[in-house]
């Protein structure tokens, strides 16, 4: 249950210039239980995730702005007017802060090269439209992957113990620098203390003993 | 023994659902939806109602919008191809969105024929000479196959609000696709 409560916390930015596949996305996403946020444009998501133009990476993202908008995943449609879906993600590599962001595209057009170029620049996925809650079922991977091992270990009970250990490490190490990285294990900490792991056992041992 | 207002209310929804499926079946069959319109049903839920409603509503709006930029932009003096061409890609998307087949199946023909640029490579000469001709007549196709499913959606959406209305449950179809 402790892992339901930390995956609805899951906040997932959507990016698309068409209101239909925004309002598709926007469902497909809720009903894995994800935050949705949409905007129609590579230069809105930019700017949703606090990205100004003509700033140097470290003058914008303050651990206050950074706190403010947490974004776990970036999913976006390739063809957009403006600034496309690839343009978007080669901004996204090339910052600093926001390159550990994974990264998703979507597109109409089954084009070889063209997902390759994505995907060498650095998206995770490639989906072909239009996108399906299996697809969608196919995030959670990616998500988990940039919040730390230690979660993934939640699925086993036997590696309870383990986690118990290595958030007490995790805490230890946590040092009053303002590393984005540590920001962002500590929400994931709040929301699966050690506390929160001790029900499974005792669940295990009810579930076992009857 | 006087029949109950239950019973004729069961009675009352079993034949519109089985209008209803007899109805969708037939739009299946005839192309004019596909698998990814049942992939929209499978989206709706209690919290979400009117879901199907909401999507296909804004692909009304939208696609109404696009099909107006169409008309005025092969009004023009000098037609500008690539907006057409935008028009058309975009149109294409939505309608795929929503599975409305016949729709997405007419864009890429229209798209096909109206690419400027790919218009040598056929050896019809009418159509190097008349391109915007050529996407009109695309155009007047689109519409067509629009205003088609726009009428069977409608129809089908009124079945749907029947179907609730008299206490039934919109029968859930199974994506074979």
């Amino acid at each position: 249950m402790g892992l339901a409560a930390a995956e609805a916390q899951f906040h997932v930015l959507a990016v698309d210039d068409s209101v239909i596949d925004r309002k598709l996305i926007e469902m497909l996403l809720k009903k894995t239980s994800y935050h949705v946020t949409t905007v129609d444009s590579g230069r809105k998501a930019l700017e949703f995730l606090g990205w100004n133009e003509g700033n140097s990476d470290e003058a914008i993202f303050s651990p206050k702005n950074n706190q403010e908008v947490e974004v776990n995943l970036i999913i976006t449609d390739y063809c957009m007017p403006g600034m496309t879906g690839y343009d978007l993600l080669k901004k996204i590599k090339e910052s600093a802060v926001l390159r550990d962001i994974p990264v998703v595209i979507m597109s109409s057009e089954n084009v070889p090269s063209r997902i390759n170029r994505c995907l060498e620049e650095g998206a995770e996925e490639f989906f072909l439209k239009p996108v399906r809650l299996a697809d969608v079922d196919k995030l959670k991977p990616h998500i988990m992957k940039t919040m730390g091992k230690e979660t993934l270990n939640h699925e086993n009970q036997d590696n309870d113990k383990e986690i118990v250990e290595t958030e007490i490490q995790s805490q230890q190490q946590q040092t009053p620098q303002s590393n984005i990285n540590n920001n962002k294990r500590k929400s994931m900490d709040e929301g699966l203390s050690p506390d929160r792991t001790r029900p499974r056992y005792n669940n295990g041992l009810t579930v076992m003993s009857n | 023994m006087e029949i109950g207002g239950e019973y004729l209310e069961i009675l009352g929804s079993s034949i519109l659902m089985t209008d209803y499926l007899e109805y969708s079946n037939a739009l299946f069959r005839e192309g004019l939806l596909d698998g990814q319109f049942i992939q929209l049903q499978m989206l709706r839920d209690d919290s979400n109602p009117d879901f199907v409603v909401e999507v296909v509503t804004l692909f009304f709006e939208d696609s109404q919008r696009i099909l107006n930029e169409l008309s005025k932009t092969l009004d023009e003096q000098n037609v500008d191809f690539k907006k057409i061409d935008a028009n058309v890609h975009q149109l294409k998307g939505s309608s795929s969105s929503i599975g409305a087949q016949r729709v997405r199946n007419a864009c890429i023909a229209f798209r096909s024929f109206c690419d400027a640029q790919d218009v040598e490579s056929y050896g019809f000469c009418f159509f190097v000479l008349f391109p915007d001709q050529m996407c009109l007549r695309c155009l007047q196709q689109v519409k067509q196959e629009y205003l088609l499913v726009k009428n069977k959606l409608e129809a089908l959406l009124r079945l749907e609000q029947q179907i609730v209305a008299a206490g039934g449950v919109v029968p859930t179809l199974n994506d074979v696709s």
